[in-house]
Parts: structure tokens; C-alpha cells; sequence
């Protein structure tokens, strides 16, 4: 076991090591002029030079590209050139209100998808199946950035339900900064009023971010579940005499959560990555937006910085989903 | 009543397919009594899976009984309620089946899945049924509490269907089926487990109904063979009898088609193939492979009769009284 953790965090340097090479050509070799979108167009040439000299533009790219892995070999992902500061420091304030979106959702989507999943598979071709047939195809196929839309349109504007844009409202006090996750920051200071604003605010973005995962959630339970039930393992179960809800929920579904589980970690890596959509649409204070902002600003160390690390933490993720494999099939025991 | 354990009554089970209705069981008549042991035997495809699926109350969708019933012990299957049924099949009847690596649950250790049969059949926790799970394990020859830890993929087949046959008779079950319990084995390990069988259901008096296609098995182990063709039974009696002198052109060409030890003689099959269950040739199925048909044979199928005491057959040649009283 320890020996099989190891080897995959060695795989995962490996990962992330092509992932910095192309993040980083890619964003060398787009014909587009950081120095000029910094300083504007009328920039005198000299201080354009002494920008260029002072970012390290002015070596050659091969040099630019080992300069900027030995920073990251020391945990340096280089200064922002919006914000001047460090990128880590940047990402480590940007990165809680990702998560707490993220974890929020994919709780919503398991649970959601899960049960939809068990119910069209054991009650298939009926309604509940039909409703939840319907009900994945419109998530898998709706980009988010319209489900986002028109729920705001719904929720907010015309039935006004439920708050529009940021994680609070404005004259909610946020609570003390401790994990950066509202949520959890206001349950750990007892700060209730803003959790309850935080509670209402979390909920259209992390139903727009995860519905596209409940949907394949659901399809992927169904199919998994009816596969299952039709083990001669089932049978057994039966011919033993176990009620019908003991042989699905004993029997069945720890067999056909092993390939939900797989399907849970990559969803958990997209969801980080689709969280740049959804956060620009309901002005998330979160990774993705902050990409966004460096993208139209060409702040080079900040997309690449950024890049980099949501490709950490989808690898983090699958490694977990690995070990959790292992856990809930004996014959992946490593 | 025919039989004081078991009686399966002109029992009828279609299959809905998308290549037509599969008539898999056309009127299977079958009954035994306590402690009996009865083989039924068949080509692949005849309906004794089924029959023994019927028999349990687990013809599922797309499967249907469309007529006929089952009574254990007097009581028709038919009308038990779910929870009846799943008392009977707890405590009552167990099952033993063909591959058994399969047919236990992968991430489930043995122990556990012996633990929740016993739980089962004697109402009693789980975690209450331990002792008693290592009891039946070192009864059906296994390495105990090594084996209840284990996993079923680390178990060989044999042992496999040796914790299946420990679940299996946990419940003491009034009657056991075994459907084709040895054929997934090697040779050598088939007879050790007809061994185990014998000597445990000897033991516990439990009756049993053996499915198998080989003849061999079927004849060491039964008092009683059900001989089925296409979903019918087409002749019942004792195994001496069935062996000695068969009745139905079916089993006699199936006794044919046996090889014996010591005998040169070229074996003879039966001519043409098994029916398509979809579309079954009218009357008697097996008319049209049948060395003696008569007309009637492919109007209207022959009941089951007893043509000598013990020993019932459904064939024409044997009814000439039957027919009297049909007219």
C-alpha cells in the first residue's frame, strides 16, 4: 500500500511536469504582447525594454522555461503581474470559495445522482426512470453557462428566492478568515447569520456546477445497478431469503458503486475546472474567475500558476479515488 | 396429494424476449416427499434451471408463470405473500447453483455471507451467528476461520461450492436444490462434493432435488428420476426403473446415447436437434424426433400417466386407457 502511494505520487510529478511544459508553451507562443497589455500601447520603448528585462522576457524561451521550473521546484509560481503579488499567495486566497463550491456540488450531485440511479435501475422503464432519463440528458447536454443563466433568471430575478451574485449579501458582516471557505469559517466562529446568507448564495452555483454531474451520476448508477442485479450473486441473495431492499442495498450496491466512484473523482477534478464558467456567471470570488481575470489581462505567471495547480488537484483526486477502489473491492487490494 | 413436500402442478413459465414468447415450461407436473432425492435430468435448455427457479418463487421479469402452481408442504406458492415467500425460501429451501465463484457476492467475505443465511433462517443477529458459521464450515471440510475471512476470488471452485453447500444446509432446509452443483468443477473435485452432498444430507435428512445432464451423477445419487424434454416431464420413477426398463423414446434414446465401460458398440444419438422453445412443435415436442410418432402425437400433448405403479410416463403408446377416459 505504502509502496503503491509512493509510486503514484511519482507519477504524479511526472504528470505535472508535462502539464507546466504545455501550459507554459502554450502560453509562450500565443502571438499576444503581456508587456504591452501592462503598460498600454503608448508606452515609451525604454521602460517597455526595462519591463521586458525586469520579467525575464528578454532571454531567450528556453531560458524563460528553466528559470520558471526551478521557481517551481522551490514552490515559486512567479509574481502576478496584476496583482504583484506571488501566485501561490494569490491561489491560496482564491482557492477555499473553488473548493467549498466544489464540495458543495459534488455533495449535492452524489447524493442526487446516486439515488436517481438506484431508483430508475430498480424501478426501470417507469416514470422515475423516464423522469430521470430526461432529466440526464438535459444535464449532460446543457452548457453551463445557460443552465446558469436561465436559473437566474428564474430564482432570482422573477421569483426572487434566492440571492443573485457573490458569496454574501453586502451588508452581511463575512466572518473571520480561518479556512477561507465561508461556510465553514462561519460555523467555526458562530458567525450563523452569515452562513445562513452563505447557505442561500452557495446554492444556484453549485446546482449549475453539479448538474451536469448528477446526470452522469444517475446514467452511470442506472446502468452499473442493472448490470449488478443480474449477477448469479443476486440470486443467491434472494434464494437466501434476504427482503428485496436487503439484497439492493446490502448486496447490490456496494457492487455497483465501484464504477460510480471512478466516475466521482474525474467528476471532482471537472468540477474545479468548470468552476471557471460558473464563478464568472455568478461573480464567485474563486480559481476559476481569478484565471479568467489573469486570461484577459494576460498575466502570464497567473494562468500558468493556476493551470498547474487545478492539474495537482485533479491528480490528488484520482489518486484518492484509487485508494478508495481498494477499499470497497477486494479483489483491487494492493 | 401426490407428494407431502413438494408438488408442481401443470406449472406454465413463458419468457418475453424480443425474439417472440419463449415457452420454456409447457405444464411441468413434479412432486416429492420428505427426505426424498430426486434428479431431474435433461438436455441443456429443457427447462430444469427454470423448474428449479419456479420451484423457489424467483421467476422474475421478463419471466412469467402464466398457469399452473407450486405447493410446498400443501401450501400454494401462488397465493404466499412476499413475506411467506421470503420465510420459505429462508428457512425452507435452499439452493445450490452451477458456478459457484459467482454466485457468491465479490466483496463480501465468506464468514459474513454464511453469518446472514443463519441470521436468516434462525432470526438471530448477524454477529450472533459466528459460532454457528464455523460450525458448518469445518462440517463441509473447510479450513474454518481462515476461510471466513477470506474473499470468494480467493477461494478455488471446490472450495467455493463448499461454503455454498455450508450456506446452503445452515437452515436445515427441507429441501435442497442443487442445480448442476458439480459441473463448473474438475472431475476429481465433483466427486468429492457428490460425497460431501451424500453424507450431509444423509445426516440432516434434508430431501433434495438434484439437476443434472449427467446420467452417471444422477443414477449414484437419486431415488427418483424426473426425465424432462423441452419443458415437460416426460417420465418419473425410480432410478432402477428408469435405468432398467425406460418407457419414453426420449429416455431411452438419451440412455442410448451413454457410454458404458466395457461395451464397443457405437453410440447412438437421437436424430435431430433440441425445438426452438419460441415456436415448439405442436402436440408431444418430441414427436418430431420421435421414432414412433402417430398422428396424434402432434395434435394434442399426452398427460402424464402412471403406466405401472411408480412410474408415470407421457406418451402415447402407454394410454390407451388414459384415452378412453379423455373420450
Amino acid at each position: 500500500m505504502g509502496r503503491y502511494v509512493l509510486r503514484r505520487l511519482l507519477l504524479m510529478v511526472l504528470v505535472l511536469f508535462g502539464v507546466s511544459v504545455i501550459v507554459f508553451f502554450i502560453v509562450h507562443v500565443i502571438p499576444a504582447d503581456p508587456v504591452g497589455a501592462l503598460l498600454g500601447g503608448n508606452a515609451p520603448p525604454q521602460l517597455v525594454d526595462q519591463m521586458k528585462h525586469q520579467l525575464g522576457l528578454d532571454k531567450p524561451i528556453w531560458a524563460q522555461f528553466g528559470d520558471y521550473m526551478l521557481g517551481i521546484l522551490h514552490g515559486n509560481l512567479g509574481i502576478s503581474l496584476k496583482s504583484n503579488r506571488p501566485v501561490t499567495q494569490d491561489i491560496a486566497e482564491y482557492f477555499p470559495a473553488t473548493l467549498e463550491l466544489a464540495i458543495f456540488s459534488i455533495i449535492i450531485s452524489v447524493a442526487l445522482g446516486v439515488v436517481l440511479g438506484i431508483l430508475s435501475a430498480v424501478y426501470r422503464n417507469s416514470w422515475v426512470d423516464h423522469f430521470s432519463r430526461i432529466f440526464s440528458i438535459l444535464g449532460v447536454s446543457m452548457p453551463v453557462f445557460w443552465t446558469g443563466l436561465i436559473l437566474l433568471l428564474i430564482f432570482y430575478y422573477i421569483l426572487g428566492w434566492l440571492p443573485g451574485t457573490g458569496q454574501l449579501s453586502l451588508f452581511t458582516i463575512p466572518p473571520h478568515r480561518i479556512t477561507g471557505m465561508l461556510l465553514l469559517d462561519s460555523i467555526l466562529t458562530g458567525n450563523w447569520e452569515a452562513f445562513r446568507d452563505g447557505l442561500a448564495h452557495i446554492i444556484l452555483p453549485a446546482a449549475v456546477l453539479g448538474y451536469s454531474a448528477t446526470a452522469s451520476i444517475a446514467r452511470i448508477t442506472r446502468a452499473s445497478m442493472l448490470d449488478v442485479l443480474r449477477q448469479d450473486f443476486i440470486r443467491t441473495a434472494k434464494a437466501k431469503g434476504l427482503s428485496g431492499r436487503v439484497v439492493i442495498y446490502r448486496h447490490a450496491l456496494k457492487n455497483a458503486l465501484i464504477p460510480v466512484v471512478t466516475l466521482i473523482g474525474l467528476t471532482f477534478g471537472s468540477l474545479l475546472e468548470g468552476a471557471v464558467l460558473t464563478e464568472t456567471i455568478f461573480g464567485w470570488p474563486g480559481l476559476g474567475r481569478y484565471i479568467v481575470n489573469a486570461l484577459l489581462v494576460l498575466d502570464y505567471p497567473a494562468i500558468m500558476g493556476g493551470t498547474l495547480f487545478i492539474a495537482l488537484m485533479y491528480s490528488l483526486a484520482n489518486l484518492i479515488v484509487d485508494l478508495t477502489y481498494a477499499v470497497l473491492d477486494p479483489r483491487m487490494r494492493i | 396429494m401426490r407428494g407431502d413436500l413438494l408438488d408442481v402442478r401443470e406449472l406454465k413459465v413463458v419468457f418475453y424476449t424480443y425474439r417472440g414468447i419463449i415457452k420454456a415450461l409447457n405444464g411441468v407436473e413434479l412432486w416429492m416427499n420428505h427426505e426424498e432425492r430426486l434428479g431431474l435430468i435433461g438436455e441443456t435448455g429443457c427447462g430444469k434451471s427454470v423448474t428449479s427457479l419456479s420451484i423457489m418463487g424467483l421467476i422474475e421479469q421478463p419471466g412469467e408463470i402464466i398457469s399452473g402452481d407450486v405447493y410446498f408442504e400443501g401450501k400454494s406458492m401462488q397465493k404466499m405473500s412476499m413475506e411467506e415467500l421470503h420465510d420459505m425460501r429462508g428457512k425452507k429451501i435452499s439452493m445450490i447453483f452451477q458456478e459457484p465463484v459467482s454466485a457468491l457476492n465479490p466483496v463480501m467475505r465468506i464468514g459474513f455471507q454464511v453469518a446472514e443465511s443463519i441470521s436468516r433462517a434462525k432470526d438471530i443477529k448477524i454477529k450472533e451467528a459466528y459460532p454457528e458459521v464455523l460450525k458448518m464450515l469445518e462440517l463441509v471440510g473447510l479450513d474454518s476461520k481462515r476461510t471466513a475471512s477470506l474473499y470468494p476470488h480467493e477461494l478455488s471452485g471446490g472450495m467455493a461450492q463448499r461454503a455454498m453447500i455450508a450456506m446452503a444446509l445452515s437452515s436445515n432446509p427441507k429441501l435442497l436444490i442443487a442445480d448442476e452443483p458439480t459441473s463448473a468443477l474438475d472431475v476429481t473435485i465433483q466427486a468429492q462434493i457428490m460425497e460431501l452432498l451424500d453424507e450431509l444430507v444423509r445426516e440432516m435428512g434434508n430431501a433434495v432435488i438434484l439437476i443434472t445432464h449427467d446420467m452417471g451423477v444422477a443414477a449414484e445419487f437419486c431415488d427418483k428420476i424426473a426425465v424432462m424434454y423441452a419443458g415437460n416431464v416426460v417420465e418419473r420413477a425410480s432410478t432402477v426403473d428408469i435405468f432398467e426398463e425406460p418407457l419414453h423414446p426420449y429416455t431411452k434414446g438419451l440412455l442410448k446415447a451413454v457410454p458404458k465401460i466395457g461395451q464397443s458398440k457405437e453410440l447412438v444419438g437421437i436424430t435431430g436437434t433440441v425445438p426452438d422453445l419460441v415456436n415448439p412443435p405442436t402436440g408431444c415436442r418430441f414427436h418430431p424426433r420421435c421414432p414412433y410418432a402417430m398422428n396424434k402425437c402432434s395434435q394434442k400433448m399426452p398427460p402424464l400417466i402412471e403406466a405401472k405403479p411408480g412410474h408415470h410416463v407421457a406418451c402415447y403408446l402407454y394410454t390407451q386407457e388414459g384415452e378412453h377416459n379423455a373420450n
